[in-house]
């Protein structure tokens, strides 16, 4: 990657909630259309490094770059037009309950800069369903009349609406059987390759990872302990990944956290 | 440590508690209230939460009025007869409701209804990440969520205070002449005729305020909901429990407000 400006880029980045210490210093890039894939046990800060990314969560120390250009503490118009290049899929899907699917995936064009009118913000989010293999007799379901499974391609089609050129993965296969997992794997890999976007996976599923990634991160108390091509993790040299692939109990990290 | 020291220690850490949570709740006010008036506005969802705030109240509102309306007059009745003052009662139901018992009581009523939905709605979506969501979605939750419902409240509690007079008046009415003896003209008339502009408009003004104050803590315990059910079934008593609070405490500084004006 040397020479080329990562599309995204964390140097350093801590941040503590009270007294815990999440990120103690998290660097990482990815570059232009790449897939990255960020594996670490559960509670190792995995999450909270995708929403400092994105804005969710101020961090405490370090930097954020997009393109090379800082992005922490955009505010007004400029945070607007940088949330407006991210698509974002949460682990449980975050659908809004109070509204049916098509509106759900057509939300970003239901208002602000991207704003459509209605009949086309429909016909745009039944295409996307269609797109995550979902029917357009779907549209007019509420996500409680969805299967698990649905709700996380409901999720996906939203994330996508607006041709993000960022996308966000958090735990996408978290609560599907093996078989919908794989589904959903193939359908985030097809996609961003399909749009050539530029995607951060956070998981602790090994087959995901098999399946999503050009490159893997290994996230272990607050830092990133191991970064290399998806090719090179059963050889990686790292004790750190290697207990955690192998779901060993022995090793650096403690089985009980 | 002392036994003293641990004291002290435990008030410290109790005010330091209370002056970060009124501080907290400061700045979600001050948030919440700019974005009433910048754009961009959801006229939808505004209309949505006037519906749900304002006509699915009425029942209650309606219902406590009456029958507060209908007990006010049976008591008044028993006071006035220990000066010979009967005929008191209409102006006396009309002045006490529209001024006092019609929007505290309504507010109150409102608090137990809508504070703990708006809670128990902002709570889940604070936990489910569909406030994150939002977010992501270029969509500031302030304009989305906590400005529409300010708006939606305070309009529609003085909407619901005045129905809720009219009603009040009318359990007053349906008790004096059922029960007392009035005659329905009389009645009618004394209570028109003693009655106010200031004493209507006071009653709006508090309602305005209460419908700010049920909707503000609704929107702030949900969106600082805690975790897990545990976390939006506190939220949801605590913004009941401080709503009423907060409105009692406010009609006695508006009552004080207009009584020196």
């Amino acid at each position: 990657m040397s020479g080329v400006t990562p599309k995204i880029e964390m140097k350093g980045v801590t941040k503590a909630f009270g007294r815990k210490q999440v990120l103690r210093g998290v660097d990482l890039s990815v570059a232009k259309g790449e897939s990255l894939v960020v594996i670490g046990g559960s509670g190792t800060g995995k999450s909270v490094t995708i929403k400092t990314i994105i804005g969710l969560i101020e961090p405490d120390a370090g930097d954020i770059l997009l393109d090379g250009q800082t992005i922490l503490g955009a505010k007004g118009a400029k945070r607007d037009a940088l949330l407006e290049r991210f698509g974002m899929l949460f682990q449980g899907g975050a659908l809004f309950d109070s509204m049916p699917v098509w509106r759900n995936v057509a939300f970003r064009l239901l208002q602000g800069k991207q704003k459509r009118p209605v009949a086309e913000a429909r016909e745009i989010a039944v295409e996307k369903l269609r797109r995550v293999g979902l029917s357009a007799d779907t549209a007019d379901l509420f996500p409680a009349e969805l299967s698990g499974g649905m709700q996380k391609r409901v999720g996906l089609a939203r994330a996508i609406a607006a041709d993000p050129e960022i996308m966000f993965f958090d735990e996408p296969t978290a609560g599907l059987d093996p078989i919908m997992a794989s589904v959903i794997n193939k359908l985030i890999r097809s996609l961003v390759a399909e749009m050539g976007a530029t995607a951060i996976t956070i998981t602790h599923d090994m087959r995901s990872v098999v399946e999503i990634a050009d490159r893997v991160a290994m996230i272990h108390d607050g830092v990133v302990k191991w970064e290399g091509p998806v090719g090179d993790i059963e050889h990686s040299g790292s004790e750190y990944l290697d207990q955690f692939i192998h779901g060993r109990e022995d090793g650096p990290i403690e089985a009980i956290r | 440590m002392t036994a003293i020291q641990s004291f002290l220690a435990a008030i410290g850490a109790a005010v330091l508690g209370l002056c970060q949570a009124a501080g907290a709740l400061t700045l979600f006010t001050i948030e919440g209230a700019t974005h009433i008036f910048r754009p961009p506005w959801y006229p939808a969802e505004i209309g949505r939460q006037l519906l749900r705030i304002g006509y699915f109240s009425l029942p209650v509102v309606g219902l406590t009025a009456f029958f507060t309306g209908a007990a006010l007059a049976l008591q008044i009745y028993t006071g006035g007869a220990r000066f010979n003052a009967e005929s008191v009662v209409p102006s006396i139901v009309a002045i006490g409701m529209v001024r006092e018992l019609g929007p505290v009581l309504g507010g109150l009523m409102v608090a137990g209804r809508v504070s703990a939905s708006i809670a128990a709605e902002l709570g889940t979506m604070r936990v489910t990440e569909q406030i994150d969501a939002l977010t992501t979605l270029s969509t500031n939750p302030f304009k989305y969520l906590v400005a529409p419902r300010l708006i939606a409240a305070t309009l529609a509690m003085p909407a619901l205070a005045f129905i809720g007079d009219v009603i009040g008046i009318l359990g007053g009415y349906a008790v004096g002449t059922a029960r007392l003896g009035f005659n329905g003209a009389t009645y009618i008339n004394n209570t028109w005729n003693f009655l106010e502009g200031d004493d209507i408009s006071s009653g709006l003004i508090k309602a305005a305020v209460f419908g700010f104050i049920i909707a503000l803590m609704g929107c702030y315990q949900g969106y600082h909901s805690g975790r897990g059910a545990q976390g939006v079934g506190r939220a949801t008593t605590n913004a009941v429990v401080s709503a009423s609070i907060l409105i009692l405490a406010s009609n006695y500084i508006l009552n004080e407000m207009f009584f020196a004006g």
